[in-house]
């Protein structure tokens, strides 16, 4: 159970870079004014950011995970988030398992 | 605040969390399991997550891990993985009025793409507190760091998660509040600009370069649109 010098350096590489990107925003909204139209784009953040991590799968991943995509966004209109992602899975696994 | 009304902000934290603990601890299994493949010890898995606690860049990292280490690869792998957090973090920054300027930037330590979430999503309905910010990242936070540990001492006993759909249950919440955000036309421009950016770059560029191409598209989106509306409002 020891650690590897090399791989304690990767580590804590990684966290000085990781640390760096989570304080950089706050730094930099301290710096920078926040007037009309930044205050805007700064407000479409949140939903640029989780459209991209998620686009690629919703679309360019395959069949099932378009279809269980659609299935969890309009679950999420009416049901709470514990039952839409609940149905999002269960519409993957079973569309996978029926080789789609 | 009182002392009661603290906790009940940190519970309520922990409550909204909840759903996306059930779905980290596979993913943090997973995260051990590849880590037990590549090599690293359980320990060392361990304080990864703990230091780290981003997981998309240590997948990254697992994935162009080499015997010895190389800190440069991975570290700018990280950095490249999660310049996404300088946006994040921008943006939370704006709403963090409750907090004071220390507990801001230990609080900003532990933002993960499910704690941003939650805290935007708060942040729209109520003053986001420190308690209540805690209240999301302690559980979420112990959860990533003893799966992943658990995952790396476990190793090939897992399951695979792809056939149990578990690897979905992140795209799934994404895209629960996704629906969330929406504000009407506007909301619709920036998430096609995103959406077909972020596919386009997936799909031509190797790497992780999508979600920051995804998010700047967003952005551009929301300032010409927000501009053109201006011109409108003037002419």
């Amino acid at each position: 159970m020891s650690v590897d010098p090399a791989t304690l350096l990767a580590i804590l590489a990684m966290a000085a870079a990781t640390a760096l990107t989570r304080l950089g925003g706050l730094v930099l909204i301290r710096h920078v004014a926040l007037d009309g139209s930044r205050r805007k784009a700064i407000e479409s953040i949140p939903p640029a950011v989780l459209m991209a991590v998620v686009a690629p799968t919703a679309l360019a991943t395959g069949l099932a995970e378009t279809i269980a995509c659609a299935v969890t966004a309009f679950a999420a209109l009416r049901l709470p988030m514990l039952v839409s992602v609940a149905l999002g899975v269960v519409s993957v696994a079973s569309l996978r398992a029926f080789g789609i | 605040m009182n002392e009661n009304a603290r906790l009940q902000d940190f519970l309520g934290g922990m409550r909204a969390i909840a759903p996306l603990i059930a779905a980290v601890i596979p993913i943090g299994l997973v995260f051990g399991a590849v880590a037990a493949t590549k090599g690293l010890t359980p320990v060392e898995a361990g304080l990864m997550s703990t230091l780290v606690f981003a997981g998309g860049s240590q997948f990254v990292a697992m994935d162009i891990w080499t015997h010895p280490a190389s800190w440069v690869g991975v570290g700018f792998a990280a950095l490249l993985v999660n310049v996404r957090h300088v946006l994040m973090s921008a943006s939370l920054g704006t709403r963090m009025g409750g907090f004071g300027p220390r507990e801001r930037y230990l609080a900003m330590l532990f933002l993960a793409d499910e704690i941003w979430a939650m805290a935007e999503f708060r942040a729209k309905v109520a003053r986001l507190t420190p308690a209540w910010f805690a209240g999301l990242v302690a559980p979420f936070y112990l959860a990533w760091v003893l799966s992943g540990i658990a995952g790396a001492a476990l190793g090939a006993f897992l399951g695979d998660p792809v056939v149990l759909g578990l690897d979905f249950a992140f795209p799934a919440v994404f895209i629960v509040l996704v629906m969330g955000f929406w504000k009407g036309r506007e909301t619709g421009a920036v998430l096609f600009a995103s959406g077909a950016a972020a596919v386009a770059t997936q799909h031509f560029v190797p790497g992780v370069w999508y979600i920051a191409a995804g998010a700047v598209a967003g952005l551009v989106a929301a300032v010409v649109s927000g501009s053109r509306r201006g011109v409108e409002v003037a002419s």
